[in-house]
């Protein structure tokens, strides 16, 4: 096909192109930097927990008045939980990864360093592995008299003394890894205050923290042997296979009434609903995108269709006289086709350039990493493929001029 | 002359309806997306308090230890309970009140409801006035009240119809937790959106139900809600566990009513903490702010990035609609340049044609808005059907639907302005040879 010709026709056409052009590059650039931002959220809602997600239920529940002594009220609880059929292990935490409200601790490596080395998740429960069902990679699981009451931990943190430091901890292998790059965290000691030591006794694969904003501190986590008791804030977690949640949790939150009737059930769900609730906002993020940029080719695309129309119906004089000296029907098809795929290119490497900068200001303004040069390619198909539908519909109606037209004063 | 350039403008769109269409359904659709991100941006951004957020400061200051100080850093988001007890008590402001949330136990005397949690404020006297909360029965409580742990409560209304079936309620209990409260004041609907006076419970759509006095809250260890920071050996603690000295877990704010009684405060804050240091209590040299509320809602970002960014999106969505309908208008009115050009013969002026195409270009854009409008309506529907936090407060207010139609007809004529400047520079007549 010579371009030459179709270039020298264009030309005419001026304004028009540039509009066409602009649009084109408009689009590219929000399309590729829309899947890119897509892909993003998709891989956030990928995020590891570490947990048996699908076998968890949890209950949260408050007393009407304070219980006289709220740790002998979890342990009745516990104990009570235990006797439902199909409950596999029971366990209290307070908190779960992706829950949204988190306790969290500034980790040293020495008690005197001026700076906190880093973040960390603490979760203080009891029996969390194996009711989390986390992976131990080496060390050990809590024995049970490594667990103590809050209380007594407040008090001597209190008064300074001290008492009952180191406490065991468990870590997470990311946590251990940046803390000790290439050594066995097992027996190194971490301070969480002064006087808070802790000695790490076990390390598991994977735990995420519940407000896990971002990916690199997602699993900086620590796990640590405290019996909070029945408190508001606390939850009884259960685990059971995936078909029996919702016949455990109507048995469970029944247990808990019968253990004692003064108290209200202040929440049950699901792990699955924990983890659909906090990555929601991203789910519905990714829903949007993904019909703007639906929306977007649409709308370039019958641009594109309505003004290659208009070029038909203008040049149909020029098209018969074309058909008359020999030009086959295949020849016009070619000929809108290749016309499309210019306007369309030069477009596209427009729109290359403004994708760029469009991903540099989003970079300025959020939190997101620079565009791989990979997604501008996409954009490029998407357009390429868009015009070339558009355009097919005129193309062939342009082919079916009989060449009698060349003969017809208008 | 503007009702045959109508008349003209309705018969050349209905010459050619896909096209017209098309066009119209582009700028519906762009506007549609628009009008529908920027009013849930409008409505996240709004003054929860017009008229009234100007004079409202939130104080901070920095009673952390020396360890990990560097400059510049900016002073903790709340205050410790004894820095607040020191400030409230002070009175340097027009008005000020300390709080933190909670949640409480309700347990009501009727034997068919069942006790329930709800989300309560403990909070200082000057409360009610200081945010102008509108009382339906009764008043809010003294200082002298707040001094004597008094067993007072004040209830939203919701809470009201709840157990008293919205009859007056001021002088009769209510049993909260163990304790026995008089109720004191009822509260009208009152539901500010951000829940700006204390922001690390969720910044939308949080309300609290009820109102107990701070000191009488600690006195019953009554459950603490929010974040908590803390340094040296401080712990959070947990429920009615409450967090250390040296913890920063309360909102404090005062009321100063002009710009000279706010400098003043600065001033204040920064003498309190001299002569913290000079106690030996702060290891930091001063380090205040005091921001207007307004200002506290920005410096903490409560609009979710998110919502920016689906504005932007959608901005760029409505560019690429207008570019395209840009595009097809041209077109349209170069194809008709041998009519224009007759026109033109006939003795009409360029403004004249431009004038002529530019009302075809508006009867675009007004179809295009009111079906943006349709499409936005549709819009904030399907976001109130969402589960986000601020998903309800999506509803378009009268500011919003004048800015729908403002947006639409300008981007219309601005999109109608090019096509219609360009096919009126047709030469008269000279476009009647060919063909």
């Amino acid at each position: 096909m010579d371009i030459l010709p179709i270039l020298a026709t264009l030309r005419r056409h001026k304004m028009i192109i540039w509009l066409l052009v602009l649009e084109i590059a408009l689009s590219c650039a929000i399309v590729c930097n829309g899947v890119f931002l897509i892909v993003q959220r998709m891989q956030h809602m990928e995020m590891p927990s570490g947990i048996a997600e699908h076998e968890l239920v949890q209950i949260q529940q408050a007393p009407i008045a304070p219980p006289s002594d709220r740790y002998a009220r979890a342990q009745e609880d516990v104990a009570a939980l235990r006797q439902i059929p199909g409950v596999r292990a029971v366990g209290m935490t307070n908190q779960l990864p992706f829950s949204g409200y988190s306790s969290n601790g500034g980790v040293m490596l020495s008690p005197t360093q001026p700076h906190r080395t880093l973040n960390a998740a603490t979760y203080f429960g009891g029996n969390l592995l194996p009711t989390l069902g986390l992976h131990l990679v080496s060390g050990r699981d809590f024995a049970s008299d490594d667990y103590v009451n809050a209380d007594a931990i407040l008090k001597s943190l209190a008064n300074g003394s001290g008492k009952g430091f180191p406490m065991p901890t468990i870590i997470s292998s990311t946590l251990a890894e940046r803390l000790w790059p290439q050594q066995s965290p097992l027996g190194k000691l971490i301070w969480l205050a002064p006087k808070a030591s802790f000695r790490v006794v076990g390390v598991v694969a994977t735990l995420a923290r519940a407000n896990a904003y971002n990916t690199a501190t997602a699993q900086y986590s620590m796990i640590v042997p405290l019996h909070m008791g029945a408190d508001k804030d606390q939850s009884y977690l259960l685990r059971t296979r995936s078909q029996d949640r919702q016949r455990v949790l109507a048995a469970a939150v029944a247990a808990l009434k019968r253990a004692d009737p003064a108290r209200v059930i202040t929440h049950t769900r699901t792990y699955d609903q924990i983890r659909s609730d906090y990555f929601k906002d991203d789910h519905a993020m990714a829903g949007i995108l993904i019909s703007v940029i639906v929306a977007l080719l649409l709308v370039t695309g019958l641009g594109i269709a309505g003004l290659a129309s208009f070029w038909v119906a203008q040049r149909r004089k020029q098209i018969g006289i074309r058909r008359a000296l020999g030009a086959t029907r295949t020849d016009i098809v070619h000929y809108f086709q290749t016309e499309n795929f210019l306007i369309v290119t030069f477009g596209i490497v427009i729109g290359m350039v403004l994708a760029y900068g469009l991903s540099l200001w989003l970079m300025m303004h959020y939190e997101l990493p620079r565009l791989p040069l990979s997604y501008l390619p996409i954009g490029a198909v998407a357009l390429w493929l868009v015009g070339q539908l558009a355009v097919l519909g005129p193309a062939l109606r342009a082919a079916a001029v009989p060449p009698v037209v060349a003969t017809r004063s208008v | 002359m503007f009702g045959y350039y109508l008349d003209l403008a309705l018969r050349s769109l209905k010459r050619n309806k896909v096209l017209t269409a098309l066009m119209v359904l582009a700028i519906a659709v762009g506007i549609g997306a628009c009008m529908t991100t920027f009013t849930v941006l409008h409505v996240l951004s709004g003054d929860p308090l017009p008229g009234r957020s100007s004079a409202l400061y939130y104080p901070q200051i920095d009673p952390q230890d020396a360890s990990g100080m560097m400059p510049g850093t900016m002073p903790p988001l709340q205050v410790t309970l004894i820095d607040g007890m020191n400030l409230l008590r002070a009175r340097r402001a027009d008005r000020q009140a300390l709080m933190t949330g909670g949640a409480v136990p309700i347990h009501p005397d009727s034997s068919s409801l069942d006790p329930f949690y709800v989300e309560a404020r403990y909070t200082t006297a000057d409360f009610f006035a200081m945010f102008e909360a509108p009382f339906l029965y009764g008043h809010g409580w003294t200082g002298a009240d707040d001094e004597a742990h008094a067993r007072d409560v004040v209830i939203t209304r919701k809470l009201d119809e709840k157990l008293f079936k919205g009859a007056d309620s001021t002088g009769r209990t209510l049993r909260v937790g163990g304790s026995t409260f008089r109720i004191v004041g009822v509260l009208d609907s009152w539901r500010p959106n951000p829940h700006f006076y204390d922001l690390t419970t969720g910044s939308y759509n949080y309300y609290d139900e009820v109102f107990i006095p701070l000191q009488t809250a600690l006195e019953l260890h009554y459950d603490h809600n929010g974040s908590n920071d803390c340094w040296g050996n401080g712990t959070g603690g947990a429920g009615g566990i409450y967090p250390s000295a040296t913890c920063v877990w309360l909102q404090y704010w005062v009321e100063l009513d002009t710009p000279a009684k706010a400098a003043a405060y600065t001033q204040y804050l920064v003498h309190y903490s001299e002569e913290q240091k000079a106690l030996g209590r702060f290891e930091r040299s001063p380090n205040v702010r005091l921001d207007n509320l307004m200002q506290w809602l920005d410096y903490n970002g409560v609009v979710p990035s998110d919502v920016r960014l689906q504005a932007w999106l959608a901005l760029g969505f409505l560019l690429v609609c207008l570019v395209n309908t840009v595009g097809l208008m041209l077109a349209k009115f170069l194809r008709r340049s041998g009519e224009l050009s007759v026109r033109r013969a006939l003795g009409a002026s360029k403004r004249a044609l431009f004038a002529q195409l530019l009302t075809e270009s508006a009867v675009v854009g007004l179809a295009g808005g009111v079906g943006g409008l349709l499409l936005a309506l549709l819009g904030l529907w399907l976001v109130r059907h969402r589960s986000s936090d601020y998903a309800a407060l999506a509803h378009l207010d009268p500011v919003m639907l004048l800015a729908t139609f403002a947006l639409a007809i300008g981007a219309s004529l601005l999109a109608g302005i090019l096509p219609a400047w360009r096919a009126s520079k047709v030469a008269p007549a000279l476009q009647l040879k060919s063909n």
